[in-house]
């Protein structure tokens, strides 16, 4: 068993490595986070921003379904400075939808997500824009965030438990110990162009769609799919509340509102590199025309801007849509003969504060620390302290 | 989207933590539908990957890219190529003024962000609160019997104090979207903790009017407004405090 203060290297500082830096560093772990850009540059901050209840997903990726709603109660708890709780409805608009809703209600139940139906002329009262000729509308308990802000909040919260921060540092190989194990990281400080290592012992990969490429400096193979989705963002705030259709999971399905926008998603695709991915024509028309089913105004809103994330979808036989959503944790020494190394990827920015609990319970559990989670039980600090008054620039 | 690609010249300004500043030329086949931030994502990962930048969410909610384009202030998430070159063009691109540059397009909003705390400044608020006051805020009626809340507009990209000419000149003035932030707070909860922190040379009294703020907030905060306003409450504060107790002064400050 460690006796001594353990320490951990957190490469990306995405949602999950921001979630998990402030969980080992709880339970007392030394933490570097090494970033190659700032918080949430990748796909973090460029997610739909939707804290899903998981009846998105309750009919087809019950698993991934039961982790929303269940970080989603405590995401409402502990975050709740960046998101805005108004609830979503989940709406019919045709035969097709109206096929779906046995399914749905009964998957919701067996998931324990709270639906309740809404007579739909209370649900146009209440969301006047909502296209006219909807046949059903239930309510979920969704919700939507700021991206960055939620990162940052997590980020905040494992600075004031010491863990420090390396944004901009480009992580370009991986340091072995006399036996070959993982025993740090070589970086690029990318606002000097200085080279710098960190030793630690134990490094953790979470960077998402990048998973992949990152753990191949050291010649180990992780299977995820970088699978971008495009999103369009209009000028007008069109509804209160997140409206998804009432369909399995498809291309434009999910009207968000956030700050004076209304922001549709989103469609599906893979890609080898997520490192740029151009947002295609056709796409943004396809999601206007989605958009505009749910909310016929939008069909002549000005848009405000489009923008691609690329979701890290664990590989196998099965290929995008049908993927799932949740996550997953390797142990390079069990699955790969090297130790030292841990990848965490897949999952949804709702579900961050448990990939980063179990991964941080892999972590304990790998170098005998004996220390539990107790992320779920506090309210994250202010995401403004981030920063801290004593290294600011003047 | 679009009818040809435009060659456009992206004149961008470098910098090293420590090094001297200079100008290196970009020529980038580009759509003009495309975003300023899109092209600057595209010279780094194709023509280099040295050039360091803020960027978050691409759809201006969370205000991490703010840059000058040709001088001027702008959101490069939402901010077209067609609307600020041509086919054949150029275009400037140069880090926010009145913060310290870390390197290239990269500044430190580490005091700006303390600054917002210190305001109090909360990203979510209830519906009606979160618009500016003669604005019409959206039906909301909430089934859930709880108040709808919203994130509220100022993203803290800095656009306005990167513009502020009262900022150029007084690196302590702590500039519109800090002083805009009180003016919210105080308005959804009016205690005497904002009028105090407005109420000084480095905040109300050091605006010049100029309206810049506004003029280049990407999100209708409207600060200058909001700065004014907040004058007519402090002014209002004063009279009143004339005749207030001396006993509830002090237990207000």
């Amino acid at each position: 068993m460690k006796t001594t203060q353990p320490s951990a290297i957190v490469i990306g500082a995405g949602f999950t490595g921001c979630a998990l830096a402030y969980d080992l560093a709880q339970r007392g772990f030394l933490v570097t986070v090494v970033e190659r850009g700032e918080l949430a540059s990748g796909t973090s901050g460029r997610t739909h921003g939707l804290l899903h209840s998981g009846a998105r997903y309750c009919v087809t990726d019950a698993d991934a379904a039961i982790e929303c709603i269940q970080e989603n109660m405590i995401l409402r708890r502990i975050a709740k400075q960046c998101i805005e709780y108004n609830g979503g409805y989940f709406v019919a608009l045709d035969d097709a939808d109206l096929g779906y809703v046995p399914a749905f209600f009964q998957g919701a139940q067996n998931c324990g997500i709270p639906v309740e139906e809404i007579d739909v002329q209370r649900a146009l009262e209440a969301e006047p824009a909502l296209n006219p000729k909807i046949l059903v509308a239930y309510q979920v308990p969704d919700a939507a965030f700021d991206p960055l802000r939620l990162a940052m909040a997590f980020a905040a919260s494992a600075r004031q438990q010491g863990a420090e921060f390396k944004t901009f540092h480009d992580v370009v190989g991986f340091l072995r110990d006399g036996n070959g194990n993982i025993c740090g990281v070589s970086a690029v400080n990318r606002h000097a162009g200085q080279p710098v290592d960190f030793h630690a012992d134990i490094t953790i990969n979470a960077t998402g769609a990048w998973a992949g490429k990152v753990a191949e400096l050291t010649g180990i193979p992780v299977p995820v799919r970088p699978t971008p989705g495009v999103m369009v963002a209009y000028e007008k705030r069109v509804t209160q509340r997140v409206i998804n259709r009432l369909c399995e999971p498809d291309d434009g399905d999910i009207l968000l509102p956030q700050r004076r926008m209304a922001v549709i998603g989103t469609t599906s695709f893979e890609v080898e590199d997520a490192d740029y991915i151009p947002v295609y024509t056709d796409q943004i028309k396809e999601m206007h025309k989605r958009a505009a089913l749910l909310v016929p105004e939008l069909e002549n809103i000005k848009m405000r801007g489009a923008y691609m994330s690329a979701r890290p979808l664990i590989g196998g036989m099965m290929s995008g849509r049908s993927l799932s959503r949740t996550f997953k944790c390797y142990d390079h020494r069990t699955d790969d003969g090297v130790d030292g190394l841990v990848t965490v990827t897949g999952g949804k920015a709702t579900t961050c504060r448990a990939m980063a609990e179990k991964t941080a319970d892999l972590v304990c559990q790998k170098l005998g620390w004996q220390r539990t989670c107790e992320t779920a039980q506090h309210t994250l600090a202010d995401y403004h302290l981030y920063y801290q008054a004593a290294e600011v620039t003047a | 989207m679009t009818e040809q690609l435009w060659q456009v010249h992206f004149k961008v300004r470098r910098q090293r933590t420590g090094g001297k500043p200079y100008v290196q030329t970009f020529t980038l086949e580009v759509d003009p539908e495309e975003y300023i931030l899109d092209a600057v994502e595209r010279i780094w990962a194709f023509h280099d990957r040295t050039l360091t930048y803020r960027h978050a969410c691409h759809h201006s909610t969370c205000g991490a890219c703010g840059m000058r384009v040709n001088g001027r202030e702008k959101l490069t998430c939402i901010t077209t190529i067609r609307s600020v070159t041509q086919n054949g063009g150029t275009v400037r691109i140069d880090p926010l003024r009145n913060f310290p540059v870390v390197s290239d397009l990269v500044v430190d909003m580490g005091h700006f962000f303390l600054r917002m705390d210190k305001s109090g400044f909360n990203s979510v608020a209830p519906v009606a609160a979160a618009c500016l006051p003669y604005e019409q805020p959206q039906s909301a009626e909430s089934s859930t019997g709880r108040k709808p809340e919203r994130l509220v507009d100022c993203i803290e990209c800095g656009l306005c104090i990167s513009v502020c000419p009262a900022a150029n000149t007084d690196k302590e003035y702590v500039g519109p979207a800090v002083l805009a932030s009180l003016h919210l707070m105080y308005s959804q909860n009016p205690s005497q903790e904002f009028i105090n922190q407005a109420d000084d040379h480095t905040g109300l009294w050091r605006c010049h009017s100029a309206y810049e703020c506004t003029e280049v907030c990407p999100s209708g905060v409207d600060p200058a407004w909001r700065i004014m306003d907040m004058r007519k409450k402090v002014m209002s504060d004063r009279i009143k405090s004339i005749f207030r107790p001396r006993s509830q002064e002090k237990k207000n400050v």
